[in-house]
């Protein structure tokens, strides 16, 4: 562990070259590392006739909330695609808990899937959507009803649940799909950019319902293109670009592996211009910048373990430290420096 | 696994799931209007005529309006509008899906692909069978309705009335049968399937005049054989199409008939299971 308390990663790959080579993403201590507990891509490719989806992809995904991150057109709901048996593999072999996607009458059992796709079976209201699917299990009528008025409380959508899909809002047509995904109770929820449409309010309510079904052991496997939006989910990582997986494991961890560019840290105290030149004579050192108000300094470093012990020398020698803090060790530094600023933002 | 320990009460219960939302789209959709029209015109057709009878008095020949009814059964019910209708029907169901773009809610559930496949065929012959079922029924009414009763019940109950109707709201059942599994099947093979369509139709026209062996591989084959009364040899002489059409020089025996349809039904259904079980969700291909 390093000073911040990160896990160190298990993985980081620096670049396409090295996109295809097998690095289990780091299980959280509540999981169990078997196939039978696990989300596991073998030398997945996919490619639409000449078309890639994703290419030479190996992951054993965890319990725990995953997010896959990678600009439009990277391969994330091919992957998720994949995982749910909705297009099938060019070549490689995945299961889900042990279950073959080729078996859907097992798998969805224990999957809940909410796509992208925003179309719906004609005529039904959104209770008629959940309760129908539910049906599809072959529950009896009572049950159907009782999971499904569960579900749609759970997505907040209980007002609207009576009426005609076709008139629903964008974020209400995500929350009805949300809680059709949720219904039957899976353990695992694959959900493909599940936050678009939503207000921030709503949005809150759905992340901490995230939280809360990750707590109670599923593994939610989460799209998003958004990278700050995925930093405040997710356990771990996935980063995509052009179908191949350029990073993957728990943020933290990535970001220390990449180590042609030094880790920023942001330290607020009362005497910055001391600590910068304390701090600078190291050789691990790369730069040391006063910020424009006065109340910190922003350090470049290429070994944080050393500069954490330094800051702990530092701070004993009578400069207060209110705060530090790293300063790219999010989804989106992490992804611009594997990928390009120009992929991050698209 | 033995017979005996498949999950059967799931799968009912999955297939009436699936019924319960397929109905609906199969009854009660704007797209189909035209197939209600197909089926019905010959119920107008006949309330016209009997309405023109009524009009001079009532004195028509039942025995012409049965050879009139044999003849509009065979050569536009049969062959037209349950044909057509099932087109209609079936390449929609899941052809339809795919186009509507809303397939994956059932690939989503835990339904096995091939029960998904029996549960919208039998969701597609139910609809097709209460649509053409109920105009054989009515076309029989209103062909007839101008007779006196006593006519009628002779005709009905002495005659061969019932045995007729029956015979015929049988072989309406195993078109709609027939013609469905061919269509569904070619909805899931064909991304465009007025091709298939047109291909059946001439293979179905041209029946009479294949081999032997050909002419059992149609659905026509066994629907003449199974039509209770033969079309009178003057209107086929009279029109060389009506000739080609009508012409079934070996009839199968009934059972031979209703056997071969189902077991073609069956491996129909049976190949669109494969071919379903294959089925990508892939909407931007279509």
């Amino acid at each position: 562990m390093n000073v911040l308390g990160a896990k160190i990663p298990l993985l980081a790959k620096e670049g396409l070259e090295a996109a295809g080579t097998h690095h289990p993403l780091s299980p959280p201590p509540s999981s169990g590392g078997t196939e039978d507990q696990q989300i596991v891509f073998e030398d997945v490719s996919k490619f639409y006739g000449e078309v890639l989806g994703v290419n030479r992809v190996n992951l054993s995904i965890p319990s725990g909330i995953t997010s896959l991150v990678g600009p439009n057109g990277s391969g994330k709901t091919t992957l998720m695609n994949l995982m749910t048996g909705l297009v099938q593999p060019t070549r490689g072999r995945i299961t889900v808990l042990g279950i073959s996607p080729h078996e859907p009458e097992r798998l969805f059992r224990k999957l809940g899937y909410c796509t992208q796709f925003d179309s719906f079976p004609k005529g039904l209201t959104g209770y008629q959507f959940v309760y129908s699917y539910l049906l599809l299990f072959g529950h009896p009528h009572p049950v159907a009803e009782a999971l499904a008025a569960r579900a749609i409380e759970r997505v907040n959508l209980v007002e609207a649940a009576h009426r005609q899909i076709a008139g629903y809002s964008k974020g209400m047509r995500q929350r009805i799909k949300l809680a059709q995904a949720l219904a039957h109770q899976p353990c695992v929820l694959v959900l493909d950019e599940p936050l678009n449409g939503l207000d921030p309010l709503i949005r809150a309510e759905t992340i901490a319902l995230f939280r809360s079904l990750a707590r109670e052991g599923l593994h939610v496997i989460i799209s998003s293109h958004v990278l700050h939006e995925v930093d405040a989910i997710s356990d771990q990582v996935v980063l995509l670009s052009n179908g191949y997986v350029v990073a993957e494991g728990q943020i933290h961890g990535v970001r220390e592996e990449i180590r042609e560019h030094p880790m920023q840290i942001l330290i607020r105290c009362n005497k910055p211009g001391d600590l910068a030149s304390r701090v600078f004579q190291q050789d691990y050192m790369v730069e040391a910048r006063i910020l424009p108000d006065g109340q910190g300094v922003l350090v470049k470093t290429r070994d944080a373990d050393s500069f954490y012990l330094l800051l702990n020398r530092i701070a004993q020698s009578g400069i207060e430290i209110e705060s530090v803090a790293p300063a790219d060790d999010d989804v989106l530094s992490v992804y611009e420096y594997l990928v390009g600023a120009e992929e991050s933002t698209k | 696994m033995s017979l005996g320990r498949l999950p059967w009460a799931l799968w009912r219960a999955q297939i009436m799931a699936i019924l319960r939302l397929e109905v609906r789209k199969s009854f009660f959709t704007r797209r189909g209007f035209w197939i209600y029209f197909l089926a019905f015109a010959p119920v107008l057709l006949y309330a016209a005529h009997s309405f023109i009878e009524l009009k001079n008095g009532g004195r028509g020949d039942i025995g012409d309006d049965t050879h009139i009814f044999a003849a509009i059964f065979q050569f536009f019910f049969l062959r037209l509008a349950i044909f057509f209708g099932c087109v209609g029907i079936f390449v929609n169901l899941f052809r339809g899906e795919v186009l509507d773009k809303s397939l994956h809610y059932y690939f989503l559930a835990p339904v096995k692909r091939e029960v998904l496949v029996v549960g919208k065929f039998l969701s597609g012959l139910l609809a097709a069978a209460v649509i053409f079922g109920s105009s054989t029924l009515l076309q029989f009414a209103a062909m007839y309705c101008y007779f006196s009763s006593n006519t009628l019940q002779e005709y009905l109950f002495h005659g061969h009335g019932l045995e007729h109707l029956a015979a015929y709201l049988g072989v309406t059942l195993l078109a709609c049968l027939g013609y469905g599994s061919v269509f569904l099947a070619a909805g899931l093979l064909f991304p465009n399937p007025l091709i298939p369509a047109v291909v059946v139709l001439v293979w179905e026209a041209v029946n009479g005049y294949l081999p032997g062996l050909l002419q059992k591989m149609s659905v026509i084959f066994y629907l003449k054989s199974l039509c209770p009364v033969a079309i009178p040899e003057g209107i086929a002489e009279r029109n060389n199409l009506l000739a080609l059409i009508a012409v079934n020089p070996t009839p199968a025996s009934p059972a031979v008939a209703i056997l071969g349809l189902l077991v073609l039904c069956v491996a129909v259904v049976a190949l669109s299971s494969l071919q379903v079980r294959r089925m990508q969700i892939d909407y931007g291909a279509e």
